[in-house]
């Protein structure tokens, strides 16, 4: 082997790709399971994306109101999800998510408390009873916190019973996969390198959890960081698997729109959800003109029974600013689009009417912190300026529900990289609860997995060698394309042309732009050496960026109607026809070049008891006459088989 | 509302480097990571810079501005005149990888050092109790980002890596102090520790810690200067420390 394309070599048993909630749980289990675990993370350990999760983790505990339970959480991510979630996966989120969150406290997290002492639970957008466990405002730092301390205290015990902190939990911080390695359809490692000096490394492992987060880079107003370049999404289709459901983005109604350099920024939905109220330039509460059929029995009709609500929850219905975030986003794009927007381009979000100042910055402290030292408002004297930002995939690696497994063997994928869970629509706070069920599930069975094995090949030098030489060509170009060029021109593209509101024409046109941008990443160059180079990262990873783009579009091309996160102008509305449908997304094995080719797959139907928790006239909504038959027909032979 | 503005940019790896003077345009409303991604873009692609949330939660963008520790994601644009040049150089107390972009490896190895949260044995998941007023002071010490400002201003190893061996620094005292506080936590040895091993003593409480941090941690007044003292308290006075023993088994016994 030349010394251009040297690499060594690693041998674990679980290889997990993303250092956030759902990798670092994945890991922990694992290694509990005896297995010789790596964690790769882009960033430094601690700074996974999952610290910008700030209202906190859902989880029917019941301590806020004892009459949650996991039937209820269930049904609200069925309603939030349009009924396009897997069930099953809705099912066991709902049931785990409480033991997920207790169990962090085994591992020190410090939640905020209700008056007996347990574990508070705040209200939010599409939960019927408060259930977010949170920490002010700033829950998705102490879940990241909690985990990585966890995996400090087991490094620890395996160096007081091993003598190597290392023996079975390794973190390699700012490495980058660029390649999962296979066989036969089958897991054999992956091909990573160190982002601080340039040099390549292989890991040999039967098994590999991606945990590598969304896409959210693809666009240009996004509350997402550089790390969320669909990564994951990319490699799995790479590596033959398939990704469900990639039409359904979340907008998050409120990011920042004001200054320009922080557009996108997310505002936590815990303003709305602690009292804060929607307002256009008119000074009206638009959002009572925006609730859909769907959810009018839930939601007040009134300002004054919406100011109930939040004392007297049990006798008046939810304001409509907690309706679920894609009604949200759509309701302030419509009105800023009708001209009652700010100038910036926003409506206006207020606390400072409903709460006093000492109450909003103890219960919203870096929303206070953020908007007075970025944008010089006080949020305690004055409404902040929100506008919808792009924040996150419904969409994701197609699974088992209960082992996480994707199509390829030894293939898990767990939280937002992922698809199922969410359906059509996320609810906020079903996220944080997401990373430690699934993460979990994944990093139990993918021991499962290696102790069935009975033999675990490795990749050959020459497939390797391939890799490396493939990932070092923009290092070799001059005068190519400059990757940030492209990689803006992508977003711009996506922004523009798949954003919130979707017209085919427009679609159609995305597509051909990336057939273009395509063209161009094939050309870009990156000066400068292997030594930390911005510059090879981004053009590494626009391949990513490209593929998963190139998905959305296709997908909701394909979709021909309006469901949570996908909204086509010529079709405004549900169809009960479409919601029986997955869209498939796999990579085309015809294909010269890389491209994808989207099929309908049926959804999975929910099981009778499951079903049973909705009234008929709500599932009315969203099933055809046929499913309500069988429906009826199942229900009689049910009561008819108890009697 | 947008000027040419002047930077001076420390451009290196571990083996040697310089100052960098840019011109680059600066916008309303900016803050220096968004002129650093500018340059990036339009001037010097493999411009080495750590960023990730760019809103002051992951404490990833640390650099030292006009010589001051600093977020690059916070520091805002309009705090300069626009004649001022601005300076930006990376963490003087860890070694240089290259440009803005630090070895912090030293923190890590550190929290390692650190004995982790023991649980209580006799509580099962679900079951921990705690008051809102108990946690909120190691809640404080959990606000932390990690950004290792405070470890990088602290002159015990600023100029000193001859402490380094010797001494966690800022950060993990307040982790320390955090266990310490925290409601549940059975180890009782916190204080004794951070003397002992985590080299408290060399601390001073010259506040540099606290007057950088991002996130306002009073890290002397909260968390250092009350360990110092009770470790003073513990060696010598036994009843201190029996009444903590006692006042804790109080906290255990009113489970509901």
């Amino acid at each position: 082997m030349t010394d251009h394309a040297r690499y060594t070599r690693r041998e674990f048993d679980v290889v997990v790709i993303g250092a956030g909630g759902a990798g670092l749980r994945a890991a922990i289990e694992a290694r509990l399971a005896g297995k010789r675990t790596a964690i790769i993370s882009k960033s430094l350990f601690g700074k996974a994306h999952t610290v910008m999760a700030e209202g906190g983790a859902a989880a029917a505990m019941g301590n806020a109101n004892s009459k949650d339970s996991w039937q209820v959480h269930f049904r609200d991510t069925m309603r939030g999800g349009k009924f396009l979630n897997h069930y099953r996966m809705a099912e066991l989120h709902a049931k785990e998510a409480p033991d997920r969150i207790w169990e962090l406290e085994t591992y020190g997290a410090l939640f905020d408390r209700t008056p007996e002492g347990k574990i508070s639970q705040r209200n939010f957008g599409g939960h019927e009873y408060p259930r977010l466990a949170h920490v002010g405002d700033r829950t998705g730092l102490e879940l990241i916190r909690t985990l990585q301390q966890k995996i400090v205290s087991l490094q620890q015990a395996d160096q007081r019973e091993h003598g190597d902190a290392e023996a079975y939990l390794q973190v390699f911080a700012e490495c980058t996969v660029t390649q999962l390695l296979t066989d036969d359809n089958s897991i054999v490692g992956a091909l990573a390198y160190w982002r601080h000096n340039g040099e390549f490394l292989v890991f040999d492992a039967p098994t590999v959890v991606l945990a590598t987060g969304g896409i959210g880079k693809s666009y240009t107003v996004t509350s997402n960081s550089w790390e969320y370049t669909g990564d994951g999404h990319a490699l799995a289709l790479r590596a033959g698997a398939t990704l469900v459901n990639m039409e359904f983005l979340q907008f998050h109604p409120t990011g920042m729109v004001w200054p320009p350099s922080v557009k996108g920024l997310l505002v936590t939905e815990s303003v709305r959800g602690d009292g804060g109220v929607l307002r256009n330039t008119d000074g009206k509460r638009f959002m009572f003109d925006y609730v859909p059929d769907v959810f009018r029995k839930q939601y007040a009709d009134t300002e004054e029974e919406a100011d109930r609500w939040y004392t007297d929850p049990d006798n008046n219905r939810r304001p409509p600013e907690l309706l679920p975030r894609d009604e949200v986003a759509r309701a302030i794009n419509n009105e800023v689009k009708s001209g009652r927007g700010t100038e910036h381009g926003g409506v206006f979000l207020d606390v400072s009417t409903r709460m006093s100042a000492e109450v909003i910055t103890r219960r919203l402290p870096s929303m206070y912190h953020q908007f007075k030292e970025l944008a010089g408002v006080d949020i305690t004297q004055e409404p902040m300026e929100v506008g919808p930002t792009c924040h996150y995939v419904m969409g994701g690696v197609e699974v088992d529900p209960d082992t996480t497994a994707a199509s390829v063997r030894g293939l898990f994928a767990a939280g937002e990289v992922s698809g199922g869970m969410h359906g059509s629509n996320r609810l906020g706070g079903n996220s944080l609860s997401d990373l430690l069920v699934f993460g979990r599930r994944a990093g139990l069975h993918a021991a499962a997995y290696v102790d069935a094995l009975s033999a675990a090949p490795i990749a050959s030098d020459d497939t390797v060698q391939a890799g490396v030489t493939a990932a070092l060509e923009p290092l070799t170009v001059s005068d190519g394309e400059n990757p940030y060029q492209v990689q803006a021109d992508l977003q711009h593209t996506m922004n523009e042309l798949v954003g919130i509101i979707r017209r085919p024409a427009e679609i159609e046109q995305a597509l051909a732009q990336l057939e273009e941008l395509r063209k161009r990443a094939e050309k870009v160059g990156a000066p400068g050496g292997r030594l930390y180079n911005p510059g090879w990262h981004v053009a590494l990873d626009l391949g990513n960026l490209l593929l998963v783009s190139e998905c959305v579009a296709q997908a909701a091309l394909l979709r021909q109607e309006s469901r949570g996160g996908h909204t086509r102008d010529d079709f405004p509305g549900m169809s009960a026809q479409w919601r029986q449908r997955n869209l498939i997304c796999r990579l085309d094995a015809n294909s010269d070049r890389e491209s994808v080719t989207v099929t309908q797959q049926p959804i999975p139907s929910v099981p009778v008891e499951l079903l049973e928790l909705f009234d008929r006239s709500e599932l009315a909504k969203y099933m055809t006459s046929e499913e309500l038959a069988v429906l009826d027909t199942q229900e009689q032979s049910g009561d008819s088989g108890a009697a | 509302m947008s000027y040419q503005g002047k930077f001076r940019v420390w451009r290196g790896d571990h083996a040697s480097g310089e100052l960098t003077d840019f011109t680059a345009e600066v916008n309303e409303g900016e803050v220096v990571l968004d002129v650093v991604h500018r340059l990036q873009a339009t001037q010097a692609p493999d411009l080495a810079v750590r960023w990730n949330c760019k809103a002051g939660k992951c404490g990833s963008c640390s650099a030292e501005i006009n010589g001051r520790p600093r977020l690059l994601c916070m520091t805002r644009m309009n705090m300069f005149t626009p004649d001022q040049v601005v300076t930006i150089t990376p963490m003087r107390t860890f070694p240089v990888i290259k440009d803005l972009v630090t070895d912090v490896s030293f923190n890590y190895v550190k929290a390692r050092e650190l004995p982790a949260f023991e649980p209580p044995k006799d509580l099962a998941p679900g079951e921990y109790r705690m008051q809102q007023i108990d946690v909120e002071r190691s809640q404080e010490f959990r606000k932390c980002i990690e950004c290792f400002l405070c470890q990088n201003t602290c002159h015990v190893v600023r100029d000193h890596d001859e402490n380094k061996p010797e001494f966690s620094g800022p950060r993990l005292f307040i982790r320390a102090a955090e266990l310490d506080m925290h409601p549940l936590d059975t180890r009782d040895d916190r204080k004794e520790t951070a003397q002992a091993e985590q080299g408290l003593g060399y601390c001073n409480i010259t506040k540099c810690c606290t007057e950088v941090c991002p996130e306002h941690i009073k890290i002397t007044d909260n968390a250092i200067i009350p360990m110092k003292e009770r470790v003073v308290d513990r060696k010598y006075d036994p009843i201190t420390w029996l009444g903590r023993k006692i006042a804790r088994r109080d906290q255990l016994s009113n489970q509901p």
